[in-house]
């Protein structure tokens, strides 16, 4: 399955968490793949495991308690998982570099906005105070903020919700990366700074041919801006196929009901889907298929085995029982 | 608009505004006019969705709404009676008529009192019953809410976000209010989980025929919610609508690019994006004129210079924009795809 297109190719990651009640098993089992220009959305509730498998590709996880277990996290041809701390600083920022949920808490609030973002292009690419300061610029520029050179001296409390989110965006692409990761990073936004966000996304991957590995919660946001996007519960993945099939045609009854649980902006809807009940406690989650204490399609072998992702038509996949037995909704 | 009262109206809000001082610096003192001239009425049983984005003001109406603020000029009749000239017990006794849910559950919640303290104390300040009388309620709105009567004897602390957000409408409730303004009640909360409370919060106003002003930032669960629509940017009402309107015919420009702006999950329906320039201004600061003309794709040299009003350009839908109220080149603008 391995093609020079792939720029991430995650398989088999377990990432667990060392806690005194017990091991949480965040991220049990995911692979999956990024190709060259892609943008990949994974979606799921909040403890789904999603920020823990991005998190896990750049080695943030924290450890103690965190750790990655087992599994391989191909980039570029390199293991990121054998490399050494040092080497590892050197992928961060350069070729893989992250955009997080909450810009202003992720900024350093005791440094102007030039500040840290000369820092990164001086760590990883060097030259001179001028040509570092004239990068910075650019890149503000790409970003579309007007009168970059005045934001540099500002400090990020002066500046508001969403152009502190371009500020991030700019940081990140200024070593103009191979791998975007965005965790959430329309979350906080109001709709109009979100749609700026969003179109400056999808510039980036039309230019630059970036790849973009995005982490949301909202089906409306993932439409808009990926090609091709897997579905989380509990630490794995029950489904993932590209961006028209699995809104057009979702297969497994988590997706299925999870869409209809969003209101929607397009249709009148007298109730919306709701699942009983709430997301399991990873430490002891149910036995089986993770989903299946929820689930409305279950059969008597949910509860004994345990799914695997197999491909119900071309380059759609799904983790069910009761979808492989023909039939749900 | 001029709206005058008659048996069907439980809320009467008239040119109401609320306006902050703001201390910068040794002397100056800047004027933020966070609600400036907002009328509206909402009858008994409707749902009243407010939706604008962060800074517009939605919060701070429905709090002067409630007279947790004083405002600064206009009245609010509720059930023809002026709730700011109430006082002691007189004022208590309105306030069990209209109730508020918190968009934070966490921090709502009292974490010193279990959930059976709080909901009893509530109808004893209120002095509903005797002791047994008062526990009956209790476990009916508890059970009416999703939970068990078991729960009462528990603090905040051994709650979920949504089950919290459960006690929070249980006590919203258990006065039997006429009127409950929900401040984002569902935006802290997990997709399935805020599905959950906008189901229970839309079948219990249906049974117990209560009113909503339903605040939000998020046009879809407004949809969902709302009967009629109010569309809110720096401090007024731009828009007002029933929803099929709102939807089917949005009109004011912000409305329109709010609505183009927001994404659909379907990857057939692509919208024109109209852009929306900009931030949205300080409101220590706004704009001459309309509030939206310096984002405004379509503004008109007037827009600059005078405040639009609050128009009924079609039976029961209002807008706040000249493209409407100078001649008719209101129709060419009418064609949205949505």
């Amino acid at each position: 399955m391995t093609s020079p297109d792939d720029i991430l190719r995650i398989i088999d990651l377990r990432t667990y968490f060392f806690t005194s009640d017990g091991v949480v098993k965040a991220v049990d089992g995911v692979n999956f793949t990024i190709s060259k220009g892609e943008s990949v959305g994974l979606v799921g509730e909040s403890g789904c495991g999603k920020t823990v498998t991005a998190f896990s590709t750049l080695q943030l996880v924290p450890n103690p308690p965190g750790r990655i277990v087992s599994g391989q996290i191909h980039f570029k041809g390199k293991d990121l998982l054998k490399l050494s701390k040092k080497e590892i600083r050197g992928v961060r920022g350069k070729e893989i570099a992250m955009v997080f949920q909450e810009p202003s808490s992720s900024m350093n609030p005791s440094f102007t906005i030039g500040n840290q973002i000369e820092e990164v292009i001086r760590f990883h690419q060097g030259g001179s105070s001028i040509h570092v300061r004239k990068k910075a610029t650019d890149i503000l520029e790409a970003v579309q903020i007007a009168d970059p050179k005045r934001i540099l001296m500002q400090y990020p409390h002066e500046l508001s919700g969403g152009m502190l989110q371009r500020v991030m965006i700019a940081m990140a692409i200024s070593c103009e990366p191979d791998l975007l990761i965005c965790d959430e990073p329309t979350t906080a936004l109001d709709v109009s700074m979100q749609a700026q966000v969003i179109n400056l996304l999808n510039d980036l991957r039309r230019e630059r041919g970036t790849s973009i590995f995005f982490i949301t919660h909202d089906f409306g946001v993932l439409s808009w801006v990926c090609t091709y996007a897997a579905v989380m519960y509990a630490g794995k993945i029950v489904e993932q196929a590209d961006i028209r099939n699995l809104l057009k045609s979702p297969e497994h009854p988590y997706t299925h009901t999870l869409m209809g649980a969003s209101p929607r902006l397009d249709r009148d809807s007298e109730m919306l889907d709701s699942i009983p009940g709430s997301v399991p406690n990873l430490i002891n989650p149910p036995s089986g298929c993770r989903f299946h204490p929820r689930c409305d399609y279950k059969l008597p072998i949910c509860s004994k085995e345990i799914p695997r992702l197999s491909e119900k038509r071309q380059g759609h996949w799904v983790a069910c029982f009761a979808e492989s037995e023909g039939g749900v909704a | 608009m001029k709206e005058t009262i008659d048996g069907n109206t439980l809320l009467l809000v008239s040119d109401l505004k609320k306006h902050f001082y703001v201390k910068k610096g040794f002397r100056k003192v800047h004027v933020l006019k966070a609600v400036d001239g907002v009328s509206f009425k909402l009858r008994p049983g409707e749902v009243l969705g407010l939706v604008g984005e962060s800074g517009c003001g939605k919060t701070t109406l429905g709090r002067t709404i409630l007279r947790l603020y004083r405002p600064t000029s206009g009245t609010v009749l509720f059930e023809g009676k002026n709730i700011y000239q109430f006082s002691g017990e007189q004022l208590r006794k309105m306030r069990a008529g209209m109730q508020i849910i918190f968009q934070d559950p966490y921090s709502s919640l009292n974490p010193r009192l279990t959930i059976g303290k709080m909901l009893h104390e509530i109808l004893s300040s209120h002095k509903i019953g005797n002791g047994g009388q008062r526990q009956e309620r209790v476990e009916e709105i508890i059970i009416k809410v999703g939970l068990e009567p078991m729960h009462l004897k528990r603090f905040p602390h051994e709650f979920s976000g949504g089950q919290r957000q459960r006690i929070a409408i249980a006590r919203a409730l258990i006065l039997y209010p006429r009127l409950i303004i929900a401040d984002e009640p569902s935006s802290s909360l997990d997709m399935s989980i805020q599905a959950q409370i906008l189901n229970l919060m839309k079948s219990l106003q249906k049974e117990m025929e209560i009113s909503y002003l339903f605040i939000t930032h998020n046009l879809s669960a407004a949809r969902f919610m709302s009967d009629r629509i109010a569309v809110m940017y720096l401090g007024k009402i731009v828009e007002l609508a029933d929803r099929t309107q709102i939807f089917q015919n949005p009109s004011h420009p912000y409305t329109r690019a709010l609505l183009s702006l927001c994404p659909i999950p379907d990857p057939d329906t692509r919208i024109q994006q109209v852009e929306l320039k900009g931030e949205v201004p300080s409101p220590v600061n706004p704009p001459t004129g309309c509030p939206f003309h310096p984002r405004c794709l379509e503004a008109l040299a007037i827009c600059s210079k005078q405040i639009p009003v609050l128009t009924e350009i079609k039976p029961n839908h209002y807008v706040a924009c000249f493209l409407f109220t100078q001649q008719n080149n209101a129709v060419t603008l009418q064609s949205n795809p949505r």
